[in-house]
């Protein structure tokens, strides 16, 4: 049972109360974009043994949309934070450092 | 291979079974293979034998991390139908089905194949639709299946209660040769005669790596030593992402936890599959009396093979409407697995981006039923480089063409 905390309202609830909504950041493909890069948008997604980025909505309280870091190999959420960002902020990606030392984040990269 | 019969138990009865030998070989690695496959769930080891049987390509390597069988081929609820609504689908289904009928008698191992019939329930007006769909569908494909009435249902699923409160049952799809088979059966069927021909199964092996040059796929790392090969099969359901991620592509295919339960054991009440799709929920007895409960997949990423609690609540809370006689009974044993979902709900069968590299997934919450078929239509494409008929709608490129195979659509949940 996962418990998360939603950033909006600061509610920490059971899974139970949210509900999840797939992989966070993808970036929009629009009908001006090429053929695979309009599929990968429609269809490839992430879905890595480990760290993962996502969207979750708070659906049984303020009903607001949330991204989570959680790791899908033991189910740790390392953080929430605000929807409303194209990357995920620098406190999470040092709480997720913090308890997996080895990660390869490729978002300093990216930045 | 020493053949199973009524006359080497009775053989063997007399000299105090000494003489039964190991199912099949643990070989060491050879340093290289024609085809090497990834997994050695159902799918791997059917398209190892099939490879095999039906091509004569033995110098072929399975290896699987763990056990064999280990995986989803033995933690499902081993539903067998084939009555999919798409053509592709219940092509290749209905030849899965096909060859279970026979499935014991070719691989000389009891897999326990049980034709009993499975009945897919209309609790809603929109699920009586579109199963009437799939019936009309059914007959053009010439697969065995038909609506039935309420009264019918009642008549075959005696200890059903069609009444409601919240979904009265309105009709349903009965497939009367679907049903279930022995899921380990499956896999060490496979396995042994497989083995028999000449494939190595090489269990706690993982694949650790993909190399690979410009001009394609060049072997795998292994935990035990590096392996080359220029034909490698990636089976690996869940592990799809993380094999993928390997190789260098990535997948319309993301994993999460399906889950399983089973009741007490129960003298017989129940002598065929019922699926409620409008619930979530389907339920068969096994032949040790307990009943066997699957439930919907959770909705997010997750590789602990353990399910989210609420989903078993979920189940059983909406069978027992339909089911009221379940009530009383204590749950046993739950597990989960970790399924390969696609966008459409249906598998992926074809070249990977990387040349050599072919793919099998995406079976998601329904492989267990495809095992032969599948195995059948991979071997084909193994042995000549590209699908044929079987398999080629399933490719990855439908993706990027929109040429989808939607059976979510169609059946919401596609055990
Ligand atoms: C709870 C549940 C109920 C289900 N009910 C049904 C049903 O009623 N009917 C039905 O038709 N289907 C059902 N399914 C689906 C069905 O079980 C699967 O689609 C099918 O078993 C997939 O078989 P597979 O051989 O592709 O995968 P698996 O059996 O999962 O085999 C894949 C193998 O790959 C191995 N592997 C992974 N990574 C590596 C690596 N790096 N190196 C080496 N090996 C690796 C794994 O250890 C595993 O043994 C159900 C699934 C679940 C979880
Ligand atoms: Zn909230």
């Amino acid at each position: 049972m996962l418990l998360l905390t939603c950033p909006c309202c600061g509610v920490s609830a059971e899974e139970t109360e949210f509900h999840p909504g797939g992989e966070a950041h993808l970036k929009r493909s629009g009908p001006g974009s090429d053929d695979a890069a309009f599929r990968d948008y429609l269809f490839a997604r992430k879905n890595p043994r480990g760290v993962h980025f996502e969207r979750w909505r708070h659906a049984f309280g303020c009903g607001k949309w949330f991204h989570a870091a959680r790791c899908t190999a033991t189910l740790e959420v390392f953080g929430t934070y605000a929807a409303q960002t194209a990357a995920p902020p620098a406190h999470v990606l040092e709480a997720i450092r913090a308890r997996r030392p080895d990660w390869i984040s490729e978002w300093e990269q990216d930045r | 291979m020493k053949r199973y019969s009524a006359f080497a138990i009775a053989r063997e009865a007399l000299r105090h079974h000494a003489g039964w030998e190991r199912a099949w070989a643990s070989p060491e690695p050879r340093a290289q293979y024609d085809v090497v496959i990834v997994g050695a769930g159902g799918h791997g080891l059917a398209t190892a034998y099939y490879l095999a049987k039906n091509h004569g390509i033995t110098n072929v390597a399975v290896l699987e991390k763990g056990w064999l069988g280990g995986g989803n081929t033995g933690r499902n609820t081993t539903i067998i139908r084939s009555n999919y609504l798409q053509d592709e689908s219940a092509a290749i289904f209905e030849k899965s089905r096909t060859l279970y009928e026979t499935l014991s008698q070719e691989l000389n191992y009891n897999i326990m194949f049980s034709p009993r019939g499975v009945m897919m329930l209309a609790q809603t007006e929109h699920e009586l639709r579109a199963w009437k769909r799939t019936a009309h569908a059914n007959r053009l494909a010439s697969i065995q299946s038909r609506m039935v009435t309420p009264d019918e249902v009642r008549k075959i699923v005696k200890v059903i209660n069609i009444d409601g409160p919240r979904y009265p049952v309105l009709g349903g799809l009965w497939q009367p040769r679907g049903g279930t088979a022995r899921h380990d059966a499956v896999a060490w069927g496979y396995a042994r005669a497989a083995s028999d021909l000449g494939v190595h199964i090489i269990q706690n092996c993982a694949v650790t790596g993909v190399d690979r040059d410009a001009t394609g796929v060049t072997g795998v790392q292994t935990g035990k030593g590096p392996i080359r090969c220029n034909r490698l099969c990636l089976v690996v359901a869940g592990s799809s992402g993380v094999l993928a991620e390997m190789a260098g592509f990535r997948l319309p295919v993301e994993s999460l936890a399906l889950q399983a339960l089973v009741s007490e054991p129960i003298k017989p009440v129940l002598d065929c599959v019922v699926m409620a799709n409008t619930v979530h929920g389907y339920i068969s007895q096994s032949d040790k009396g307990e009943l066997v409960i699957g439930g919907g997949a959770d909705g997010f990423n997750n590789y602990t093979q353990r399910g989210s609690f609420q989903h078993v609540e979920e189940t059983v809370r909406a069978l027992v409407e339909t089911f009221p006689l379940i009530s009383r009974l204590k749950m046993l044993r739950q597990w989960g697995g970790i399924v390969d979902m696609t966008g459409d709900r249906s598998p992926i069968i074809g070249p990977a981006p990387v040349p050599g590299i072919f793919l099998n997934c995406g079976w998601g919450t329904g492989g267990f039923k495809a095992i032969p078929g599948s195995g059948w239509a991979t071997a084909e494409m193994l042995a000549d480089g590209a699908p044929r008929a079987l398999a080629a709608p399933f490719s990855l490129e439908r993706f990027a063409e929109g040429r989808m195979i939607d059976e979510s659509v169609a059946a919401a949940v596609a055990h």
